[in-house]
């Protein structure tokens, strides 16, 4: 029998409380609003030393020598090392794909031989105190010949080493004849196009606390997160030693945001000093070294070029860009540069398309993925396209979109390309309906004659939209745990990790309503490698779609087992029973809690018969392909042309997620996520001289949105197209509040000041914008009515 | 160097309950209070006196307790966000925080909680605009502000809804 032919048959059920679908409060939230929450940097050790990690102030050069004499002579100073003392410890791997030859550029724990950006590990110190540590820090000389760096990557590649160049791999793809899709277009439109380097910028820093018990050969590390469990093999395999030595545990984490988590150098070396020097070692990152060393992303240039038909129909698209990998291959290999033009044609249908991106190796930090990677970067490359279309036929970007979209009776719609090692297949959507909706719920008709007015009135306002398809629920596992301990209280362990995004939330409300109790009574294990064999843990939206369905499969299959042990208590059929807050209830008013069955399923009580022992189940959930949440940002910006500042006036985001766990989370999330968006089109980029010197390490030139820039936002979470892939219909919701954000403000901007194409670069910063604001009158003249 | 330095003792009330440690001049009030006063709530996300997490009030006032010598604070009287709730009770704009879904990660949290008591205390009255100004002093990377806007304007009603009603 099923689990739905079981529901058919329980009258009960109907009256018990939803959980998914309510926006219920968070349950991590007390003790991170009394302060009691424990983040890496708040855990200490008895006899600790402390890590501090000495940097290369150069971006490209020889190292003739390190002089580490003084800083060794220090008092309370336990250690210095160089490369020399790793020995033949292996550099950092990646998480293999089918892309090939990457392996020499991944990055050495400390810098062997040359210095490749500023900001890499060239040596570490242990000492007694963090302070000593830094002075000890300062003590310590690198020689280094300096060789001019390689700075942009659309300049050729120089070389990276002896017989390696700097552009390990081009990938490609592609489908259909584009050729001849060109040759039949009436229009060909090109655009050259870029976006600026960023990162994901948690309020934390990276931090990690490591201990060796030599005498149970035991390592522990504290402060991991996303990958415990590939983090602690691959740290298994550097070492050479078992996984079963390893332990790594995720304690409150402060943000991540695809950046944190990943197996950094100093991960590494925080683990290998424990393991050396036999004591407990920790290091916490300073705001400085993090906007040097943590990952960065989202650096490309594009060049696309579509074919079109005359009524505005793409016939092809061909694509180049050029991925600023940064200094070496770190854990994601070149997923993102993948991922990028895998993904990049979104809700259109393009019939031929040939791709290709450059990966390639400069002197910057090294890059990875920061919240929707590749997708940021395609929807604003391929929704300024679809702006261009609108442009040189004389139509509506929306009847642009309309007559290129996917239709919804052609889902599932599979591409013919791949991204992240999967197919990717669209697995439900219909577009033209949400960009229908997303007009509405944005008043978009009024707010843009409203532009208008004011346009008229001789100020710079506009409106603009992006659509998008984010991707969500990777695979390939997940497995989880549920229990029901002897005081009625339910645990949920997972694999997967947790970064602040309330997952222990969205898991609980999961859990309570499949098995029946109040979420409250549910405490959800995650990110510790101890309490669970497997993880693949907490990225790419993929925990609420895979650990959300394992868990609900655990949480039928533990209730299975709780009606089983009920019935023989109550003197009832199974299927005349229902679960409801912790009560198993018989239609007669009998009744048994599940702590109750619980202690009857002890291994040595009596009444358990043949049961397995303990009230407990678990449960895998496989999946080979992702499913793809959409939908649109529309944005009302005014822009003074005399500074080129941008105020953005009033934001929306309309978002299918498919079925929503908790829509006031899903809107924290889109918030969130836009906030870094906005960040990302008008303000942050990390910048470097001509002499590869970064010169964003501060916040003050980093520039984040605060709530000054953050706009009224209003969200509309809709749920018109489930994914066929799981049963509660699942998409993730982590990524889409950034995705369309950059290539909706371009197109805000190119509105109000009435110059279109005006934005071909993000961030769109007031100085970039003065300049593209002479170079486009240069070159097309002053608009009629816009300021010179 | 490091250990030569010759540290100062100093006393101060936190949370209401006196304290005398012995920290070196250069440590700043932030680590005087995570280290040597055992409170972690209090969180240090730039050393540079940009995020505000660190916030705390000192004599009632916010401050950025990064920037502050913990030897500055000799005398006076701190409070942090060990010293909001009363027992259990949490105080009425922890809950509006959680009621609000004003957090995520919650590392930015304590620092936005005492940043707004600050601004209440001293200004029962203040107005939404300037409640919302003042926000903008302290980085939140997981929010978008909304949220903690909306628990920090409701929190200022509840407060004088209560007032008015005492
Ligand atoms: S840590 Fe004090 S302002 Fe950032
Ligand atoms: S809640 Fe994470 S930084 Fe504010």
């Amino acid at each position: 029998m099923t689990a739905s032919d079981k529901t058919e048959a329980k009258p009960l059920r109907a009256e018990r409380t939803r959980w998914i679908g309510q926006r219920v409060t968070r349950l991590e939230d007390r003790p991170m609003v009394t302060g009691t929450g424990h983040y890496v940097g708040d855990l200490n050790l008895p006899n600790q030393l402390h890590a501090r990690v000495v940097r290369s102030a150069h971006a490209r050069g020889r190292i003739l020598g390190i002089d580490c004499a003084e800083a060794r002579a220090l008092p309370g100073v336990a250690a210095v090392w160089t490369a020399e003392d790793l020995g033949d410890l292996p550099p950092i791997p990646f998480r293999a794909t089918s892309i090939k030859g990457l392996d020499p550029y991944c990055q050495p724990c400390l810098a062997r031989g040359d210095v490749r950006y500023v900001g890499e590990p060239v040596a570490i110190v242990f000492a007694e105190t963090p302070q000593i540590a830094e002075d000890a820090a300062d003590l310590v000389f690198a020689d280094v010949d300096e060789i001019a760096p390689y700075l942009d990557a659309t300049q050729d590649p120089p070389d990276f080493a002896e017989g390696h160049g700097c552009e390990p791999v081009v990938i490609e793809k592609g489908y259909g004849d584009a050729e001849a899709a060109f040759a039949q277009a009436t229009h060909v439109i090109e655009l050259d196009l870029g976006i600026g380097r960023h990162s994901g910028i948690p309020m934390e820093t990276r931090g990690a606390l490591a201990v060796w018990d030599a005498g149970r050969r035991r390592l522990d590390m504290y402060g991991a997160t996303k990958r415990p469990h590939w983090n602690r093999d691959r740290l298994a395999e550097m070492f050479g030693m078992s996984p079963s030595e390893i332990a790594l545990h995720e304690p409150h984490v402060g943000g991540g945001f695809g950046i944190r988590g990943e197996l950094y150098p100093e991960d590494v070396l925080v683990c290998l000093a424990a393991l050396r020097l036999g004591r407990p070692v920790k290091w916490i990152e300073d705001r400085r070294e993090h906007m040097q060393s943590a990952n960065q992303s989202r650096e490309q240039t594009h060049r696309i070029r579509a074919a079109i038909d005359a009524d505005g129909r793409i016939l092809g698209i061909d694509e180049t860009l050029w991925h600023d990998q940064g200094a070496y291959v770190r854990t994601h290999g070149a997923r993102v540069a993948d991922m990028s033009i895998g993904l990049l044609l979104g809700p259109y249908r393009v019939p031929a398309y040939r791709a290709r991106a450059h990966y390639r190796l400069t002197n910057k930090t090294p890059a990875a993925t920061y919240r929707a990677p590749g997708r940021f970067e395609g929807s604003f490359v391929r929704e300024r396209m679809i702006d261009a279309i609108a442009v040189r036929i004389g139509l509506d970007p929306m009847e642009v979109r309309r007559r290129n979209f996917i239709r919804a009776d052609e889902m599932p719609f599979a591409r013919n390309l791949t991204a992240l090692e999967t197919e990717v297949i669209l697995d439900s959507g219909d577009y033209e309906g949400l960009l229908g909706k997303a007009l509405a719920f944005s008043d978009w008709q009024r707010l843009s004659a409203e532009a208008e007015t004011r346009r008229a009135a001789g100020d710079c306002v506009g409106t603009g939209l992006g659509f998008f398809v984010e991707k969500s629920g990777l695979g390939p596992s997940e497995l989880v745990r549920v229990s029901v301990s002897t005081d009625g209280r339910v645990e949920v362990v997972t694999g997967a990790a947790s970064l602040g995004q309330g997952m222990e939330t969205a898991m609980a409300q999961i859990c309570a309503e499949t098995l029946g109790v109040h979420y409250n009574v549910i405490r959800v294990v995650h990110g510790d490698t101890d309490r669970i064999p497997y993880g693949y843990g907490a990225h790419a939206s993929r925990v609420t779609v895979m650990t959300g369905e394992a868990t609900r499969r655990a949480a039928e299959l533990l209730r299975e087992r709780a009606l089983d042990m009920g019935a023989e208590l109550l003197q009832a059929a199974p299927e005349t029973l229902d679960i409801l807050d912790g009560m198993i209830v018989s239609r007669d008013g009998a009744e048994v809690s599940l702590a109750e069955v619980a202690r009857h399923l002890d291994p040595a009580s009596a009444t358990r018969g043949a049961r397995e022992p303990g009230l407990a189940a678990e449960a895998w959930f496989h999946n080979k392909h992702m499913n793809y949440p959409y939908g649109a940002h529309t944005a009302m910006v005014s822009v003074d042309p005399e500074t080129g500042a941008v105020r953005v006036e009033r934001y929306s985001v309309t978002y299918d997620v498919g079925r929503a766990v908790n829509p006031a989370m899903i809107e924290g999330q889109i918030l969130g996520g836009l906030s870094q968006g906005l960040g990302g089109a008008l303000f942050e980029e990390f910048r470097y001289d001509e002499s590869g010197q970064p010169v964003s390490v501060t916040f003050a030139d980093y520039l984040m949105v605060s709530s000054a820039e953050m706009p009224p936002c209003d969200i509309l979470i809709l749920e018109d197209a489930p994914s066929p892939l799981n049963p509660l219909g699942l998409k993730g919701a982590g990524e889409g509040g950034v995705t369309a954000a950059g290539a909706t403000i371009a197109s805000a901007i190119d509105a109000a000041l009435g110059r279109p194409g005006l934005v071909e670069r993000l961030p769109a910063t007031p100085q970039y914008i003065r300049r593209r604001i002479a170079e486009w009158d240069a070159a097309h003249g002053t608009p009629e009515g816009a300021d010179a | 160097m490091t250990e030569t330095i010759a540290k100062t003792e100093i006393s101060f009330t936190v949370n209401g309950r006196p304290r005398t440690v012995t920290v070196e001049p250069r440590k700043t009030l932030a680590d005087t209070l995570r280290e040597d006063c055992g409170l972690t709530g209090t969180h240090v996300g730039c050393e540079h006196g940009v995020c505000g997490a660190c916030t705390v009030l000192v004599d009632g006032k916010a401050v950025r307790s990064c920037l502050m010598f913990g030897a500055q604070a000799d005398g006076a009287e701190i409070r942090t966000v060990e010293g909001l709730a009363e027992g259990e009770a949490l105080a009425p704009l922890q809950e509006a925080f959680i009621r609000n879904h004003a957090l995520q990660c919650g590392f930015c949290t304590p620092g936005f909680l005492m940043l707004i008591t600050g601004a209440l205390d001293e200004n029962p009255d203040i107005r939404d605009e300037e409640l919302t100004e003042i926000l903008s002093s302290n980085l939140c990377r997981c929010t978008g502000y909304r949220n903690i806007i909306r628990a920090a304007i409701e929190t200022a009603e509840t407060l004088r809804r209560s007032r008015g009603a005492a």
